[in-house]
């Protein structure tokens, strides 16, 4: 599980992740999570699920959710277009794996990423939650936004597990 | 070089409890008439096995243990003891220990010692008495009783007279000497008086006999194993003198009355048991028969069943592969239909057979998941004769359609429900054997569990011929409790209906009709997990009868295809009742409970699938889009409102929860022909979720 261990500043070495856009940032994934990278196609919607899950996807035989991450973080949303990609990862809950399907404007690269040249995400105070950023990076003059996909989703996962409404007949 | 025997761990415990469980089923057949020496056999073979097996693995307080009731049943298999009820009884125990003992094992923890010691005491107690008991008046020496205080180390009497074509055969009697003195202290005495003068003898001829005497702690089978090749060829007789190493010269002149002239067959040392010199003696068998103790090969009989073990994890793995290729199948005739011309209508007419194919194969990897609902019934025997007694009750069970197979995940969630509905009709269906005869009824009550495929679902039906429930007073208990109102009038279904209620009756068990409902809302929860549907019928005085409908697989569901606006659903054919087109004119409002519509003289509420949904339909009109009549738990009936129905297929269940969560009226998802996933409907859920109550 050294993928998801703690960027520490005595850390050495680097590990690999893959950047994708959104907007006008750029988001890094540990390259270790990433299951496929796959076109867009229509999802088919879940009833009750929170405006971001758009639905599910058969991913060769197995039903995964799909996420717009422009929605999660509150941008504008975007069209779906043929280049609208969508990045499978896999999400460590404390109810075990799970695989999400995570829709980005575009992918562009694998970086290698220095671990000690992380730098942790500013406390931007009660105006942004921040606790789903690991880190940010820059690379080739660009600020990479790494994510922490566990919490990021994860939250997600707990509320649906968690929230299934029973209604008392 | 050691072989590492742990690997074979779990094989030999899936085995011992597969057998033990054989065992316990032989044990309750045995008790009920005279014993049959096929079912004693069974019981004997079962214990050797594991007793062999346990020694083989090192577990020695289980091979401890087996030995010695390995030992009482010998004494029943010759025949010198007889089954009792107190014998059946401590043999049942015998198989708690035993299935405690390899369980303790299996998951390393310390095996209760206490109680193995006990019952094994028990065991050697009712072995010791058993033999002392015909010893006593028969045998006018004290010897018999001297065996029984040491009992390991026996003394064989073994007369062994070659045919004089022996040599021929390829066998070397001193050889059979040598192998025997191996086993222990051996005596031989030659008999030399066939032995003709010099000039007659032919040197290829076998002229002596021995009479031979074997002190040494090992089994009759031991014995006969050292003469198996020259079985046919020579007259062997094995007896088991009753007193350890005496004179070699009295036992010798000793010898020709403990082992009777005739050879004696099995069934007569049964009927007859043998004076004091066959205390713990197997019978002898007549040599030139075939009726040899199969006592050497009773591991490869119990194996023989021509099947081969498999993990769960391979089938399911199977399951899915098979699940893939039927819609990758289903998407490939589906882009054929679009195809012209000539080759394509070879291509349809191939991947029509295709299809067929696809369809047997996905019927045989399921059939390799099915297992007789005998699995679980196997238990109940044993059960309700403990139960039986406990309560004081008579009690006959029956039990039919056992060959009936299901899905083994279904199979191993159905084991408690049906456990707990059996001990709610023995406890409180079936009523004492005086009030029985009170009733005119006979005193022995019924229980019967009856398994049967009835329309693509299994039918599990546990009915009793007891006192049946008393409606009026569940229906005024629920009035009490305010679960009804005052003056509500409730079908008998929707009477029984109530019992399924959480703790419905718990708080009162103390009359017979309530203690009925103990723990029926879990019973109905674990049906509902796995797709079924449970009902009860009753008549006050006669009995009652619990039908459970449950589906043949978890894999697969038979469903109906419907649409609302872009989106397909699955509403699983179990839950049907009908379609159908509504009128306008049969639609009302009720002011706070929604739209109804007249259905065979009943009201029923309309779910509008869009609103509850949040989709677009095609139309919302409701005279314009379909009515499916639905069915939930307890005969609760719907209208689901869709735009279109679309088709009858079977689908493969995908957990919607594996990588989301649930779903509130949604039981799973699937892949569709063309790749896209549809959700299964869960009709129950729906009902709950839009919390309508069905107004009658």
């Amino acid at each position: 599980m050294s993928s998801n261990a703690p960027v520490t500043s005595s850390g050495e070495g680097s590990h690999q992740v893959l950047t994708f856009v959104l907007g006008k940032e750029t988001y890094g994934v540990d390259i270790l999570r990433v299951q496929e990278i796959r076109g867009y196609s229509a999802v088919t919607k879940i009833p009750h699920a929170p405006p971001h899950v758009l639905g599910v996807l058969n991913l060769r035989g197995s039903i995964v959710p799909i996420v717009d991450l422009r929605m999660r973080f509150s941008l504008d949303r975007a069209e779906y277009t043929a280049i609208t990609v969508i990045i499978v990862v896999a999400v460590m809950s404390a109810a075990g794996r799970r695989d999400f399907g995570v829709v980005v404007d575009g992918v562009s690269d694998v970086v290698d990423v220095n671990t000690e040249a992380v730098k942790a995400a500013p406390d931007l105070g009660a105006r942004g939650a921040t606790d789903y950023i690991r880190g940010l990076v820059p690379v080739a003059d660009r600020m990479v936004v790494l994510l922490d996909i566990d919490r990021l989703i994860g939250t997600d996962i707990a509320n649906l597990t968690g929230g299934a409404t029973p209604q008392a007949a | 070089m050691t072989i590492d025997l742990t690997q074979f761990h779990d094989a030999f415990f899936e085995e011992s409890f597969e057998a033990l469980d054989s065992m316990e089923a032989a044990l309750l057949k045995l008790d009920v008439g005279a014993p049959d020496k096929e079912l004693i056999n069974t019981i004997f073979r079962v214990a050797h096995s594991i007793k062999g097996g346990s020694a083989t693995f090192g577990f020695s307080d289980i091979a401890s243990f087996t030995h010695s009731l390995e030992t009482l049943l010998d004494e029943l298999r010759s025949g010198t003891m007889q089954v009792t009820p107190a014998m059946s009884d401590l043999l049942l125990k015998s198989v708690d220990v035993m299935r405690a003992m390899l369980r303790a094992v299996q998951q390393k923890k310390p095996i209760d010692a206490q109680k193995v010691s006990d019952l094994q005491f028990d065991l050697e107690l009712m072995i010791a008495q058993k033999s002392a008991a015909p010893a006593a008046p028969a045998a006018p020496a004290p010897a018999p009783a001297a065996a029984v205080v040491e009992p390991t180390r026996k003394r064989w009497e073994i007369l062994f007279k070659p045919f004089p074509e022996l040599f021929a055969r390829g066998n070397d009697p001193l050889r059979m000497l040598r192998e025997l003195a191996e086993l222990g202290e051996l005596e031989s005495l030659p008999d030399i008086s066939a032995l003709p003068n010099f000039a007659q003898m032919d040197p290829q001829s076998c002229y002596v006999a021995w009479t031979l005497q074997l002190t040494a702690d090992v089994e009759e089978s031991a014995i006969r194993q050292i003469f198996d090749w020259a079985e046919g060829d020579c007259e062997l007789q094995i007896k088991l003198a009753g007193a350890p190493a005496a004179a070699p010269v009295a036992a010798a002149s000793e010898a020709p009355e403990v082992v009777p002239p005739a050879p004696v067959s099995n069934t007569a040392a049964v009927a007859a048991p043998q004076p004091a010199p066959t205390l713990v003696a197997a019978p002898s068998a007549p040599p030139k028969l075939d009726a040899v103790p199969k006592t050497d090969a009773p591991i490869e009989k119990m194996a023989d069943s021509g099947s081969i073990r498999v993990s769960v994890e391979k089938i399911d793995e199977l399951m899915n592969t098979v699940g893939e290729l039927v819609i990758t199948q289903a998407m490939l005739s589906q882009l054929s239909t679009k195809l012209e011309g000539n080759s394509a209508e070879k291509l349809r007419a191939g991947l029509a057979q295709l299809e067929r194919n696809m369809r047997e194969l996905q019927e045989s990897v399921m059939r390799v998941r099915m297992l007789p609902i005998n699995v679980v019934f196997s238990r109940f025997p044993r059960m309700v004769r403990d139960l039986a007694q406990r309560l004081g009750k008579q009690i006959e069970l029956k039990l039919t359609g056992e060959q009936t197979e299901l899905d083994k995940t279904v199979l191993e969630k159905i084991g408690d429900p049906l456990v707990h509905l059996v001990r709610n009709s023995i406890d409180h269906g079936i009523e004492t054997p005086e009030k029985r005869t009170a009733a005119g009824k006979s005193p022995a009550g019924t229980v019967h569990l009856d398994a049967c495929h009835r329309g693509g679902n299994i039918a599990v039906e546990v009915s009793d011929d007891g006192g049946g429930l008393d409606k009026n007073r569940i229906l005024a208990k629920a009035k009490d409790r305010g679960l009804v109102g005052p003056n509500d009038v409730l079908t008998d279904e929707q009477i029984y209906e109530l019992i399924f209620l959480p703790g419905f009756s718990t708080a009162e068990k103390t009359t017979d009709v309530s203690g009925r409902g103990v723990g029926m809302d879990v019973v109905r929860r674990n049906i509902k997990e796995l797709g079924g549907k449970i009902e009860l019928r009753s008549e006050l005085g006669k009995g009652s009868k619990t039908i459970i409908t449950l589906p043949l697989t978890l894999a697969i569901v038979d469903g109906q295809s419907v649409s609302v606006g872009g989106e397909t659903y699955i509403v699983p054919l179990i839950s049907i009742v009908e379609s159908m087109q509504l009128k306008a004119s049969s639609v009302s409002k009720l002011s706070g409970r929604g739209e109804v519509f007249s259905f065979r003289g009943y009201y029923l509420p309309i779910i509008r699938l869009y609103e509850l949904f949040g989709v677009e339909p095609r139309t919302k009109v409701l005279d314009e889009g379909l009515v499916v009549v639905a069915e939930g738990e307890g005969h609760q009936r719907i209208g689901l409102f869709v735009d279109d129905l679309l088709g009858q297929q079977q689908v493969v269940i995908k957990s919607l929860e594996a990588n989301y969560g649930h779903v509130e009226g949604v039981s799973g998802a699937t892949i569709l022909g063309d790749g896209s996933v549809a959700l299964i409907l869960d009709i129950p859920g729906l009902i709950r979720a839009t919390s309508i109550r069905s107004a009658a």
